[in-house]
């Protein structure tokens, strides 16, 4: 967080090289990568609902400055893993910590499946993008200036002045993203962020996202139910198993980025994918 | 075609002003029973302009906005606190609706008791009437705020005041508006009653009542006419508002 802090005081005090915002931040995603450390330790996590047992001290490393896909079978706890994460849920026992730090003591994002329940009609895109900053008490000007660097710096062509229910449906989920980013989090957290859009809009969707993940560097936990987006997008693909989940394989992959159409035909893409398959159908299978 | 859908609702209108004239003009009716629309028009600019139809008219607007007013002053706040927690809501939901079904009129007598015979009567009745739908409208927005919209606010580090303010009272506003709408109906409603029946001497529902004693029908018609007008202008007023203020509704 340290570094991408710098990275923008860096951008606030030399606004011209704003212009080339890309090779001003090329800086960002290497100090972070340098740093070797895990970024989130996740320890003894346990979580049962009434009638099933979700994870039983489950742990797990998250590296730094990594797009994270999970993927698993369905009610295996995907979703409940990042939102006990992000303490969204609360969980039964165990420790998550960021550099060894509790969440609240961090700066963290968070997008919703849903967008269109998750942003706020009654303000403008650029208000709802603004508004984790006014939580943080900056004043206004900030808050605009800080929006204005975000917009520049991901190049989104948006009508801000417009309310979240006149855009379409991945224009919003593009807002939320950015709400999510405007607090320059330490962690991304995105729960099946473009499964309710169409898959055209998807596609844009990924390519904004890996641009984004390029521009920010920023660890990146994306739960996907959709194998191929898992894969596409990931540096690392957590798979995991039937309940109580577990590791089934955490599995490496890394194709340059951009990817693009032509790396879903790449061999490698093919067989991480295939890899990928076979094991989701053994966890599968043993239920 | 499309250009003259804006002017449907004339159709109705003169519809029924064609029927009313076609009834009077073919004696269908007793004459003396409904006046011509012509008479009952005149009538009304009358009474409206040099009669006493113009200042009953604001009496009875007067009582129905202290009413409303009264109400929402009372019922937002109140709504907002029950609403907010499922639990107490429910354990207050049954008197809630008791009150709510049972039909203000019957509480005349009980009110008459308590603040005799007055302005300050009907408009507590009417008050209590409206302020019933009002707390029902405004404490059922705020428990069907939108879990992730709440959930969000709070991810982002909103505390629970900053939650209720930026997000479930926001989250609240089209029904506390559909509860106004309604409410001001029934106070309305309330207060034309009472100015009928209750020892009024001026107010909409007394002119209705004193016109039909005194067997002036167009002065009846025109009463009621005005009762209606006055109905349905409170009614846009706030539906007005509403899509000024709360441009989300329904999107």
């Amino acid at each position: 967080m340290a570094v991408l802090r710098d990275a923008l005081a860096l951008q606030a005090k030399a606004p011209q090289d704003e212009a080339q915002g890309v090779a001003a931040l090329d800086d960002t995603p290497h100090q972070a990568f340098a740093r070797t450390a895990p970024h989130v330790t996740i320890r003894g996590l346990s979580k049962r609902f009434p009638d099933a047992v979700i994870y039983d001290n489950f742990d797990l490393d998250l590296p730094r400055g990594k797009l994270i896909s999970v993927f698993g079978p369905n009610g295996c706890g995907k979703s409940t893993l990042i939102n006990m994460i992000a303490d969204l849920f609360p969980r039964d026992a165990g420790e998550v910590l960021f550099d060894g730090k509790p969440l609240k003591d961090i700066k963290f994002g968070y997008v919703f499946q849903n967008y269109r329940e998750a942003l706020f009609p009654w303000l403008h895109a650029f208000d709802n993008i603004a508004y984790p900053l006014k939580l943080m008490g900056l004043p206004k000007a900030e808050r605009t200036c800080r929006v204005e660097q975000l917009v520049a710096r991901l190049g989104v062509k948006i009508d801000l002045n417009l309310y979240p229910y006149q855009l379409s449906g991945g224009q919003q989920q593009l807002v939320s993203i950015m709400r999510a980013l405007v607090v320059e989090p330490e962690i991304l957290f995105l729960d099946e962020p473009f499964s309710a859009l169409d898959y055209e809009m998807t596609l844009f969707m990924r390519a904004q996202l890996q641009r984004i993940f390029m521009e920010t560097a920023t660890t990146t936990v994306l739960v996907s139910h959709d194998l191929e987006e898992a894969v596409y997008l990931a540096d690392l693909v957590l798979l995991l198993s039937r309940r109580p989940a577990r590791v089934a394989d955490f599995v490496a992959y890394n194709a340059p980025r951009p990817r693009t159409d032509a790396t879903l035909s790449d061999p490698e893409f093919v067989r991480v994918k295939a890899h990928c398959l076979e094991v989701f159908q053994r966890e599968v299978r043993k239920g | 075609m499309k250009r003259l859908t804006p002017y449907l609702p004339v159709v109705g209108v003169v519809g029924l002003l064609l029927i009313w004239w076609l009834t009077v003009s073919t004696q269908l009716v007793d004459p003396v029973l409904l006046p011509s629309p012509a008479a009952t028009f005149r009538a009304m600019w009358h009474g409206m302009t040099s009669g006493k139809l113009g200042a009953d008219f604001l009496k009875t607007v007067e009582r129905a906005i202290a009413a409303t007013v009264i109400a929402a002053v009372i019922a937002i706040p109140l709504g907002v606190l029950l609403g907010s927690s499922e639990k107490v809501y429910r354990s207050v939901e049954f008197v809630i609706d008791f009150f709510r079904s049972t039909p203000a009129s019957a509480m005349f007598p009980l009110f008459l008791v308590l603040f005799g015979v007055g302005d300050r009567t009907k408009i507590s009745v009417a008050a209590f009437g409206a302020a019933l739908v009002i707390l029902f409208n405004v404490a059922y927005g705020v428990m069907n705020a939108r879990k992730t919209r709440i959930l969000a606010a709070k991810v982002m580090g909103a505390s629970p005041l900053r939650v209720l303010s930026d997000v479930t009272l926001l989250e609240s506003l089209p029904q506390t508006f559909v509860g106004l709408r309604n409410g001001v109906s029934l106070a309305l409603v309330i207060i034309v009653v009472a100015e009928m029946f209750i020892g009024s001497t001026d107010g909409l529902g007394q002119r209705v009542f004193e016109a039909q004693q005194l067997f002036e029908m167009p002065d009846m018609y025109a009463a009621i006419f005005a009762a209606g007008a006055l109905g349905y202008g409170l009614n846009l007023f706030f539906l007005t508002i509403e899509r000024q203020f709360v441009h989300w509704s329904g999107k």
